[in-house]
């Protein structure tokens, strides 16, 4: 890929199917295809943006990274102590150290704190379970990271309950939590889409600027492409399980290649009034990706799909010159 | 430190904020509660029997002679005719063997409330367990117990109970156990499943797994506490049930018990008095109003607390 950086995660072959019916020996007659053969690399203390329309396996695949889920297959290597290990297959007694290290913020603000723990007992928690820092030093620190995160005065919402907090505030207390075992890794799942819009932008700069502070690598999920703009050095554009397309933000948005990209971006409102996009049809309907035939998977809703597109596989993920990743035969 | 935020001195130490925080909760609780007139009617009524229970040494020790007011081996020398009726000495009047009924009903109701909340409270443990640990872990140790549980909710629980106290020889404690144990591990334990599967799909149980922490950290810190309200409604319900049972087991003569309110009914049963019509109503309405009542306000005070418990009953 472009640029220098140390890269942090480098995710192979990543797959991940959920078997949905089952026969009468509940053997898995088909599975839902939310996750395969993906793979992509996350440098140190950049935000690698995830984009692609509902049910597409954008948050499967956050959940992979964090080991929320195990892969059906592939491999994630991410330093545990220093050292590169396939996170697949760490061993019991090295996870708690891998989940310093990997943290996930959650796209409900409502739903990921519980109700009867107060804001301490929410942003303290990551401490507690790793057994880090007394009483003394969980609070101190806890009041650092509100402070941080801008809930302040902390003194005044240490003992408070998630619901006295507005939905801006509940998010900032996610990241506090999220980063206060100093994480290098932050999957961060939709977190600004459940919020009001009057408070989305104060969220985004905040993580921002958190992640120039600290030097931590986002996984930013999202569906809108303003906020991935805003928010991503790289994007990867998924459909249907499967990434289509993968660059460096300004050229993925500037200089689309796989249909389904464009597609969506001629569907996003421009901010540059000036510039008139070509539009691109694509016809309705969404695949879902349950027991995928073997072929395109955009192929039924593609305006350039080819005989190719029908007889092969789905396409591979090729750069196409300047670290532009895409999978499509006809590009 | 951190008072400010419940309205203590900005120093206050954690556990005083702690226990300010729980007060408030309570207090929460209990305005929801205090709605419900009905509720409110059933604690008035489990208020009072619970103060004839605490008034019965007070006044053994006090008023009543022990000679003969002792609810098992007193005898009343001044009446000629036993049962007799109500009278000035004798409230409610005495019992075929001579004894105080009122002396007795006082003496029960601490026996009752014995009964009724160990088979509540082992419900709750049984049930928050089995909930929990099947809701939580699923698979082959879920499907164990749940078929377990379906047994033992399909078995009739008097037949049982009356099966059980032939064979054993039971007391007010196993008694409450055993009914602890048949509520828990049965209809309680179902329904705190089913609460426990949806908060097990909660994202904030994801949190605490990303952040590290264990299964039992999960389960002790997060689910259990939330299913605590729920497990508490059914403990009022199963206070019900175990005095209910209770009574229906000693009127039957099969529990090794000395005085209850059902062996008040069952004596008198014995001497044949329950034939008499109404002319010896005073043998058999104390207790049986007794029972009626104490089982009615339990049931009450849970049908209140499901509302406090259960927003969506709440009415506007
Ligand atoms: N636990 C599960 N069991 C079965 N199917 C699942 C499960 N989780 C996700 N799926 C399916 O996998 C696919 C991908 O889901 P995922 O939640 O990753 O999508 P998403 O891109 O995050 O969508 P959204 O934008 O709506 O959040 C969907 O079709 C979904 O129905
Ligand atoms: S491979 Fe064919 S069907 Fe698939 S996106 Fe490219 S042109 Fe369309
Ligand atoms: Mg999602």
């Amino acid at each position: 890929m472009s640029g220098g950086g140390d890269i942090l995660v480098r995710a192979e072959g990543l797959t991940k199917l959920f078997p949905i019916s089952r026969n009468l020996f509940l053997r898995p007659t088909s599975f839902v295809h939310a996750v395969e053969d993906v793979s992509f690399l996350i440098k140190k203390g950049e935000t690698l943006g995830l984009v692609g329309e509902s049910g597409c396996g954008k948050t499967t695949l956050g959940k992979l990274l964090v080991k929320l889920l195990e892969p059906d297959s592939g491999h994630i290597y991410f330093p545990v102590d220093g050292e590169p290990r396939d996170v697949v297959t760490l061993p019991g007694r090295d996870l708690l150290r891998f989940r310093r290290q990997a943290q996930m913020i959650f796209q409900d603000p409502y739903e990921s704190m519980n109700p009867r723990r107060t804001i301490y007992d929410t942003v303290a928690e990551p401490m507690v379970v790793q057994g880090i820092g007394s009483i003394r030093e969980r609070e101190k620190r806890v009041a650092e990271m509100l402070a941080l995160v801008g809930v302040s005065p902390p003194q005044l919402y240490l003992f408070r309950y998630p619901h006295e907090l507005s939905g801006g505030q509940r998010q900032r207390v996610a990241v506090a939590r999220s980063l206060i075992l100093n994480p290098s890794l932050v999957v961060a799942d939709e977190p600004t889409s459940m919020l009001d819009v009057s408070v989305r932008s104060g969220v985004m700069k905040l993580m921002l600027e958190l992640q120039q502070r600290f030097n931590i690598s986002y996984l930013y999920v999202t569906h809108d492409l303003a906020v991935a703009r805003y928010m991503c050095n790289r994007i990867a554009v998924m459909y249907c399980g499967k990434v289509v397309e993968m660059a460096e933000a300004e050229e993925l948005l500037g200089h689309p290649l796989h249909p389904y990209t464009r597609a969506l971006l001629s569907a996003a409102p421009d901010p540059d009034p000036g510039y008139v996009r070509p539009p691109v049809e694509i016809k309705g309907g969404v695949t879902t990706p349950v027991n995928p035939p073997k072929r395109c998977r955009f192929y039924d809703r593609c305006p350039m799909a080819a005989q190719v597109c029908e007889e092969k596989d789905h396409p591979p993920l090729e750069d196409k010159g300047g670290a532009h990743y895409v999978a499509c035969y006809r590009v | 430190m951190t008072g400010e935020a419940v309205g203590l001195p900005l120093r206050a130490s954690r556990w005083q904020v702690r226990a300010r925080l729980l007060w408030r909760s309570w207090r929460e609780s209990w305005a929801l509660f205090s709605h419900n007139r009905v509720g409110l009617l059933g604690l008035g009524i489990i208020a009072l029997f619970g103060l004839m229970a605490l008034a019965h040494p007070v006044l053994i020790r006090t008023v009543w002679d022990p000679l003969i007011y002792d609810p098992v081996v007193g005898y009343s020398f001044d009446e000629v005719l036993q049962p007799a009726p109500p009278s000035a000495r004798h409230l409610l009047g005495t019992d075929p063997l001579g004894r105080d009924i009122l002396s007795q009903l006082m003496h029960s109701a601490r026996a009752e409330f014995a009964l009724g909340l160990m088979a509540a409270l082992v419900t709750v443990l049984v049930g928050t367990a089995i909930g929990a640990v099947s809701a939580y872990y699923g698979g082959l140790i879920d499907a164990l117990l749940m078929r377990m549980a379906d047994i033992i909710v399909m078995m009739p629980t008097v037949s049982l109970l009356i099966v059980l106290g032939v064979l054993f020889d039971l007391n007010m404690y196993s008694l409450a156990i055993v009914i602890g144990i048949i509520s828990g591990f049965g209809g309680t334990a179902i329904i705190i499943k089913s609460q426990a599967l949806s908060l097990k799909v909660k994202p904030y149980i994801e949190a605490a797994r990303v952040a590290g922490g264990s299964h039992r950290h999960i389960i002790l810190v997060h689910i259990v506490p939330n299913l605590l309200p729920l497990a508490f409604l059914y403990m009022m319900f199963t206070v019900t049930a175990a005095i209910f049972s209770e009574a229906v087991l000693s009127f039957f003569g099969i529990l090794n018990i000395r005085m209850s309110w059902g062996i008040m009914i069952h004596t008198a049963q014995n001497a044949g008095y329950l034939l008499g019509g109404t002319r010896y109503w005073w043998l058999l309405m104390p207790a049986g109003v007794s029972i009626t009542l104490l089982c009615g306000s339990f049931y009450l005070v849970g049908r209140a607390l499901d509302e406090v418990v259960n927003p969506r009953l709440r009415r506007r």
